[in-house]
C-alpha cells in the first residue's frame, strides 16, 4: 500500500463508523477527536476495524498515534506498507 | 467447537452484545429460554392485536446527529441510522400529585419553567442540583459505595413535595431500590427522563427487536431459541461449559449473561459461596392494558405519560397489599407524534405490586384476583381522571408472576437487584453479566449495557 492508500483505508473505516460526518473535510494535522466528534468508543471501533480488515493489532498504549490523520498514516504505513490492496 | 462468546438471553442487552461481537467476526451464540426474543421488553398477541409488554416509552430521546448522547452511542455502536429506529417523540407528560402538577416534554427548559412557576422558592436549589447532576460521572464502571439520591436531593431542595414529585417518575422508570435510589442511578434516570425525554418507535418494540435480530443474524451471529441454560459448569474460578435444557453441552471462551446477577450465580455448578450474600430485588409491577373504542384525547386523556400519586407523600416499595392503587403510571401510546395515528385508542396502567401475594395465590383464584385488583385500581384512578370504563373493548393484565415466568427475573423484579455489578464481574474470571443487574436500566440502558460489557470484556482483549 502507498501512503495515499493507507489514508484512504482510514477514511473508509471512519465512513463506516461515523456515516453522518463529513469525512472529506478532515485536515491531516487537526485532532480527529475534535474534527468528527469521536469518543473512546469510536477509537475502539477504529482499532477493531483495523484488526478485522488488515489483521493488525494496535495495543492500547499506541492509541495516541491515532490522534490525527497524519499520525495515523505514519503509524500504520510501516505496518501496511507491504500489503497489497484486495482487488 | 468452542465459541468466542455465548450470551445468555435474547433480551435487549443480549442482542446488543451479540451484534457488537458479530460485527467483529467473533463466533457468538445467543441462547434464549423462550421462543420469543425481547425478555422484559417483548410483545405478545391476543385476539389479533399485538401488545408491547415492557414499552411505555423509550427514554433518552436525542435527535439525529448526536453521537455522544446515550441514544447516539447506541446507534453508532450497533451501526444503525437514527431514521431506522423510527422514533416518534412524546407530546407532553405530567407528574400529578394532590397539591400540584408539573408538566414536561423533550425540551428540558419547559420543566425548569414549570418548577419556577409551581415552586418559586425551590428553583434556585433546583438549578444548583442540576449543576451537580450535569457534572456527575454517572457512567463510571467502578463500584463505589452507594450514595442516597434522597439525601442529595434534600441538600438542595427543602420542599418534600418537590422531592417526591421528581423522585416518582425516576423511581418508576428505573429504581431497583425501595424508597430511594443510588445517586448515580438517579443521575442516569434524571437525564434519561427529564433532560432527554420520551419517544416511541413506530411499529412498537416488535419492530426494534426485529431490526436487531436481523442485523445480528446477517452478521453471522447464531441463536438458539426455546432452549435455556440449565447450568454453568465451573472449575477453579472459571466457567468451563454450559448445559442447556435439552442436556446438550456447549463451550465458550467467555460467557455474558443477561439473566440477572443472582439468577446467573444460581446457574453455576457447583454453587458459589457468594450466592448467600446476594439479595434479590423486590420492586415489581402489575400492568393493565385497555383498548378503547375512542381516542384517549376524546375521553380527556391528553398527556403522553402521567406519573401520579393520590397522596402527597409518595411511596415506592413492595406494598403490603396485592397492588398499591394510590400511585401509578398511566401511559397513552396514542399521544406520541406518530406520522399516522394508531388504529385504536390504548391506555396502560402500571402499579407497584407485591410479588409474594401473586406467587402464593392458588391457580384457581388468580384470574379473579387480577380482575378484582384491576377494578380497585380503576376506582381510585377515576377519582382524579375521567372514567373510561364504557369505552373499553378489550383488556388484559399481567402480574409479577407473569414477569417472572417470561423473563426469569426472581420476584419478577423488573429492575433486578438493588446492588449492581457495574463492571459486570462475577466470581468467575470468564463469566460476566450484562443488562439489568449491571446497572444500566430500561430499554436504552440495557442495550448500552450489552454494548459496553461486550466491549470491555471481549473486544478489548
Ligand atoms: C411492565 C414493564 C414496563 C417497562 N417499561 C419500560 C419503559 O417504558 N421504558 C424503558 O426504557 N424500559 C421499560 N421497562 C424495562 C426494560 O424492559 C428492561 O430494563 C430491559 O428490557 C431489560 O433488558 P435486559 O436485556 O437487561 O433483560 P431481559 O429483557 O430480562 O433479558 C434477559 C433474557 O434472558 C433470558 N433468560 C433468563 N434466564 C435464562 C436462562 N437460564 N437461559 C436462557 N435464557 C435465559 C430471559 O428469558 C430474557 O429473554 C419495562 C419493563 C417491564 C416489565
Amino acid at each position: 500500500m502507498t501512503k495515499e492508500q493507507v489514508r484512504q483505508a482510514i477514511l473508509d473505516i471512519l465512513t463506516e463508523i461515523a456515516p453522518d460526518e463529513d469525512i472529506h473535510s478532515i485536515s491531516d494535522d487537526g485532532n480527529l477527536r475534535d474534527q468528527i466528534d469521536l469518543d473512546s468508543m469510536d477509537f475502539l471501533d477504529i482499532v477493531m476495524e483495523l484488526r478485522k480488515r488488515f489483521n493488525i493489532e494496535v495495543p492500547e498504549k499506541d492509541y495516541e498515534f491515532l490522534a490525527t490523520m497524519s499520525s495515523c498514516v505514519n503509524y500504520l504505513f510501516p505496518l501496511l506498507g507491504d500489503r497489497k490492496l484486495a482487488s | 467447537m468452542v465459541y468466542d462468546a455465548i450470551i445468555i438471553g435474547a433480551g435487549l442487552s443480549g442482542l446488543a452484545g451479540g451484534i457488537r461481537l458479530a460485527l467483529f467476526d467473533k463466533k457468538v451464540l445467543i441462547v434464549e429460554k423462550h421462543t420469543v426474543v425481547g425478555g422484559l421488553n417483548s410483545f405478545y398477541t391476543r385476539k389479533s392485536r399485538t401488545f408491547d409488554v415492557g414499552l411505555h416509552a423509550m427514554t433518552n430521546y436525542s435527535p439525529a446527529g448526536q453521537r455522544r448522547s446515550p441514544l447516539g452511542k447506541l446507534l453508532k455502536q450497533l451501526r444503525f441510522r437514527h431514521e431506522e429506529f423510527r422514533l416518534c417523540q412524546q407530546e407532553t407528560s405530567e407528574i400529578r400529585f394532590p397539591e400540584k402538577s408539573l408538566h414536561f416534554n423533550n425540551d428540558f427548559e419547559y420543566l425548569k419553567q414549570e418548577i419556577a412557576e409551581q415552586f418559586p422558592d425551590q428553583i434556585d436549589g433546583f438549578l444548583k442540583l442540576l449543576e451537580k447532576i450535569e457534572n456527575y460521572d454517572e457512567l463510571s464502571l467502578v463500584n463505589n459505595a452507594p450514595v442516597s439520591a434522597k439525601d442529595v436531593m434534600s441538600e438542595y431542595l427543602s420542599d418534600p413535595l418537590l422531592i417526591d414529585m421528581l423522585f416518582c417518575p425516576l423511581a418508576y422508570y428505573g429504581s431497583a431500590r425501595e424508597q430511594d435510589m443510588d445517586f448515580y442511578q438517579f443521575v442516569i434516570m434524571f437525564k434519561s427522563v427529564f433532560v432527554e425525554g420520551f419517544s416511541k418507535p413506530e411499529g412498537g418494540m416488535n419492530y426494534i427487536l426485529n431490526l436487531m435480530v436481523e442485523k445480528y443474524r446477517r452478521l453471522g451471529g447464531e441463536m438458539q431459541m426455546g432452549n435455556g441454560v440449565k447450568s454453568i459448569r465451573t472449575q477453579n474460578g472459571k466457567a468451563v461449559g454450559l448445559v442447556l435444557d435439552d442436556d446438550s453441552e456447549l463451550q465458550a471462551k467467555t460467557i455474558l449473561s443477561s439473566a440477572g446477577y443472582l439468577e446467573t450465580l444460581r446457574l453455576c455448578d457447583p454453587a458459589p459461596a457468594e450466592l448467600k450474600e446476594v439479595k434479590a430485588g423486590q420492586m415489581t409491577f402489575m400492568e393493565s392494558i385497555f383498548v378503547l373504542d375512542q381516542l384517549p384525547k376524546d375521553l380527556g386523556y391528553d398527556q403522553s405519560i402521567v406519573f401520579f400519586s393520590l397522596n402527597s407523600k409518595f411511596q415506592y416499595r413492595s406494598p403490603k397489599i396485592p397492588i398499591d392503587p394510590d400511585s401509578g403510571v398511566l401511559c397513552c401510546p396514542n399521544n406520541f407524534q406518530y406520522p399516522s395515528p394508531l388504529p385504536e385508542g390504548i391506555l396502560r396502567l402500571t402499579h407497584q405490586a407485591n410479588y409474594d401475594y401473586w406467587n402464593e395465590l392458588p391457580r384457581k383464584d388468580y384470574i379473579a384476583a387480577k380482575k378484582e385488583q384491576r377494578a380497585q385500581a380503576l376506582e381510585k384512578l377515576f377519582k382524579i381522571f375521567p372514567n373510561f370504563s364504557e369505552s373499553v373493548v378489550f383488556l388484559d393484565s399481567f402480574t409479577p408472576k407473569t414477569i417472572e415466568k417470561y423473563t426469569g427475573h426472581l420476584n419478577g423484579a423488573v429492575y433486578g437487584a438493588p446492588e449492581k455489578s457495574k463492571n459486570g464481574q462475577t466470581p468467575y474470571e470468564n463469566l460476566f453479566i450484562c443488562g439489568t443487574d449491571q446497572g444500566f436500566l430500561g430499554i436504552i440502558g440495557a442495550t448500552l449495557s450489552g454494548i459496553s460489557m461486550a466491549n470491555l470484556h471481549i473486544l478489548k482483549n
